[in-house]
């Protein structure tokens, strides 16, 4: 028997409140850098003291805010700010080279 | 009042200067009268803010209304209004 355990979208995302998260957006190209406040069924999304990213540039905070769930592509632990709490945005696309 | 889901906080931005980003580029701000689940909002005191670019250069209509609906599925995002805004 496997000991393999789904991880399953709601939970997922219930370990991630009050943790940094991006989600980022269908349009635009735009991205939202937060701490998750809270969700809903639909997957409605309160974010607070976030940082609005368009096109991997900051356009900088924006506080507290509420996204609509249809407008959202994916969500995700925001890893960047876990290393280093004074982020910055990566511009680096290239490629890891292996020695 | 539960105030647990994110709907449920919008509650605290009722009868408050909000801006909400739609579909678009277009943004408004007003105050927020009153929201449903599908987000469908109506603002008092709104102005729209309508950006499009003309012939590369980025250009800005502004329109005022008193009271407007707002249908939800153009909504992406909705905050309290600060004054830069």
């Amino acid at each position: 028997m496997s000991d393999f355990t789904p991880t399953n979208p709601k939970p997922f995302l219930g370990e991630l409140v009050n943790k940094p998260i991006v989600v980022t957006l269908k349009f635009n190209k735009t991205q939202y850098k937060g701490t998750l406040i809270s969700t809903d069924n639909y997957f409605n999304l309160q974010l607070s003291e976030a940082e609005e990213v368009v096109d991997g540039k900051n356009k900088g905070k924006v506080g507290n805010i509420f996204i609509r769930c249809n407008n959202v592509l994916w969500i995700g632990e925001d890893l960047s700010a876990k290393e280093q709490p004074q982020e910055k945005p990566t511009t680096d696309n290239a490629p890891a080279t292996t020695e | 009042m539960s105030l647990d889901a994110p709907l449920d906080l919008l509650k605290l931005n009722l009868d408050e200067r909000v801006y909400v980003k739609l579909r678009g580029a277009r943004e408004l701000t007003g105050t927020l009268q009153a929201f449903d689940s599908h987000c469908n909002i109506v603002l008092s005191d709104a102005v729209e803010s309508i950006y499009e670019l003309v012939d590369g250069e980025l250009k800005s209509t502004e329109k005022s209304s008193e009271m407007v609906f707002v249908r939800g599925d153009s909504v992406t995002l909705i905050t309290a209004a600060s004054d830069d805004e």
